[in-house]
């Protein structure tokens, strides 16, 4: 151990504009979080076990008896569902994001990263390109079973990758609430437990996993309503996934699905970005 | 001019918890200054202030020349941290931790690697550059942050209780890579709850308890505000007691201490080493048979106590991170 101080070659820091430093300081974050998750891939391998078992779960037990448009077929309620589960996987970004800002809150590293000269956001937006490339990893395998299990698209493939990037979009969004929570909690075990709670009657009072037509009206129009539902509702029809019989809904989410989902996501990210950046200043392990 | 670390009047309250109740603190070009305290005395909300961390109720502060509270930014650009948690990410490598931390110091990716593998050769942890943080042991974390905190080799550096749990061997090695760097120039703030460490590293000591700085000085000025120099002699058999009382009376400054079932005797004197050869020859002569004697001056421990009323609480680590926590919680309730 000699001589650690005479380094006269140390380089000369980088100047950089404030949006280069941001996204340079945020690829470096986000290669850190994916050399993580190749190093601990139990957890990317968990977040697959869910949705398989829900697909699983849904499409045999419930399959002949939800009835969705006019079809009690079990062919139309599976190509119904995987709108529905591709959404809710999704959405589990959160508790990735929230764990791993709560984990890296316990350890110190934030107190690190905000000792160093670096942009204010990019150790938030690290994380979350870093689980918007899980989740697409995610969506592939998950695919990959359904399609094994007899779900077919009856859309261009330009369509059916529209409706993949929404989902994308929406899976992103969700990861910046994620990150809040993360900033909020103190523990990552919190962060998992409160990344998640929220999203089952997130997820069930919407058009997921039922045909929201047939909920009482209360609970329709929250359905209708429900950020989630313009996602799935979009996938649906983007992939021709849309029951025979089955009736679009008059409100204006479900009327215009595309646009609803890009419009809720970008709100999503908009609000929840500038809420977890200032949080993530004055941020304390 | 004020010195590399400079800092007046800062107030940081929690709650009704006043972490820093008016510390001004002033840190020469090239010196360490030792933050000496207990646990929860606001050494850890000193260092956050200065570091950019926190932002303080009042006060201001300058670092390298730079205001921390009007310009942060330019501040991170010329500080390295080492927290008393060792902030590596223990699933990347050392390589990789050291690497990331230079290319978010705003280093190009090549710099950085290259500065990486020649902190690594320095820190001793070459071997190791390519393994799992998770696979070191606490020293070697220690070590690697450190190192993460020398990567752009700052003017300034603040360690936070850098040595806490660490085995005396680590301790040692950890010591001797500070004044390394101090011997280069670094300026450091060291916050330390070893008394011992601030003794031996820090030119200049701050005591600071409930938030404020009670006590400044070096070492030996603190020492001698304390007291000066005793005699402390331990006698063979009980009944040497009256004798070599006797003896001692003849050179002691003042009273004489004695406890009984140590047969220890300890009496205050000035003359030094040479007086004390006196004395031995002097208890020789009177047939007095000695176990142990020597000449004490008073430790930090003793200047701790006189001046806080209580002793420092050493090597409770886990009582230390739990208080360190709570601090934290508070802060974050704000």
């Amino acid at each position: 151990m000699s001589a650690v101080t005479d380094t006269p070659n140390v380089p000369q820091l980088k100047t950089r504009g404030a949006l280069g430093r941001s996204v340079a300081d945020s690829l470096v974050v986000a290669r850190r979080n994916l050399i993580r998750m190749v190093r601990i891939p139990e957890m990317v391998i968990f977040g697959l076990v869910q949705p398989i078992m829900f697909v699983v779960l849904f499409t045999y037990v419930f399959g002949g008896s939800i009835k969705v448009g006019g079809s009690l077929s079990s062919t139309a309620y599976k190509e119904f569902l995987m709108a529905g589960i591709f959404a809710q996987t999704v959405t589990f970004a959160t508790a990735g994001a929230g764990a791993g800002i709560a984990d890296d809150m316990h350890k110190g590293l934030i107190d690190r990263f905000r000792s160093l000269p670096m942009a204010r956001g990019a150790v938030l937006t690290g994380r979350t390109l870093a689980d918007l490339v899980q989740t697409a990893l995610t969506l592939v395998v998950l695919a990959g079973v359904a399609l094994i299990i007899g779900w077919r698209t009856h859309e261009n493939i330009g369509r059916v990758l529209l409706g993949f990037l929404l989902l994308l979009l929406l899976g992103y969004a969700f990861s910046w609430i994620g990150a809040m929570i993360g900033l909020i909690v103190r523990t990552p075990e919190a962060a998992t437990s409160g990344g998640l709670i929220w999203l089952f009657p997130l997820t069930f009072i919407s058009n997921a996993f039922v045909d929201a037509n047939q909920m009482p009206t209360v609970l329709r129009h929250i359905a209708e309503w429900n950020p989630f539902s313009a996602t799935v509702q979009a996938c649906r029809e983007l992939f021709g996934n849309l029951p025979p019989g089955f009736v679009t809904p008059d409100a204006w989410p479900m009327q215009h699905p595309i646009l609803a989902s890009v419009i809720w996501s970008v709100v999503i990210v908009a609000v929840f970005r500038t809420l977890a950046v200032r949080r993530y200043r004055s941020a304390t392990a | 001019m004020p010195g590399a670390i400079y800092a007046e009047g800062l107030v940081k309250t929690f709650g009704d918890v006043r972490a820093l109740d008016g510390v001004d603190l002033d840190v020469p070009e090239g010196t360490v200054l030792g933050l000496l305290g207990p646990n929860g005395a606001g050494k850890t909300t000193a260092v956050r202030v200065l570091t950019t961390l926190i932002q303080p109720d009042s006060g201001q502060a300058v670092v390298a020349g730079i205001d921390v509270l009007k310009n942060p930014d330019e501040v991170r650009r010329s500080i390295g941290l080492s927290g008393q948690f060792a902030a590596v990410d223990e699933y990347l490598t050392g390589r990789e931790n050291l690497q990331m931390v230079g290319q978010l110091y705003q280093m190009g990716a090549r710099d950085a690697k290259k500065r990486a593998g020649e902190l690594l050769e320095k820190f001793n942890l070459a071997d190791a550059a390519d393994r799992t943080a998770k696979t070191y042991s606490g020293g070697m974390r220690r070590r690697l942050d450190l190192a993460a905190a020398l990567v752009v080799s700052p003017p300034v550096m603040f360690m936070d209780e850098p040595t806490t749990g660490l085995d005396p061997r680590n301790r040692q090695q950890l010591w001797e890579v500070i004044e390394e760097l101090v011997a280069g120039g670094t300026t450091l703030l060291l916050t330390t709850q070893y008394l011992e460490e601030a003794d031996h590293l820090a030119h200049d000591i701050c005591v600071i308890d409930h938030g404020k700085v009670i006590a400044r000085g070096t070492s030996d000025q603190l020492k001698a505000r304390t007291g000066g120099e005793r005699v402390e002699v331990v006698v063979h058999r009980p009944d040497e007691i009256g004798p070599a009382r006797s003896v001692l009376a003849t050179y002691g400054k003042g009273e004489i201490a004695v406890a009984e079932h140590t047969r220890k005797l300890t009496v205050p004197v000035t003359g030094g080493a040479k007086l004390l050869a006196e004395v031995i020859r002097d208890l020789d002569a009177h047939g007095v048979e000695i176990d142990d004697i020597g000449l004490r001056r008073p430790t930090l421990d003793d200047v701790f106590i006189s001046l806080t009323g209580h002793a420092a609480e050493l090597g409770k680590n886990g009582e230390n991170a739990s208080t360190e926590a709570a601090e934290g919680r508070k802060e974050d309730g704000q």
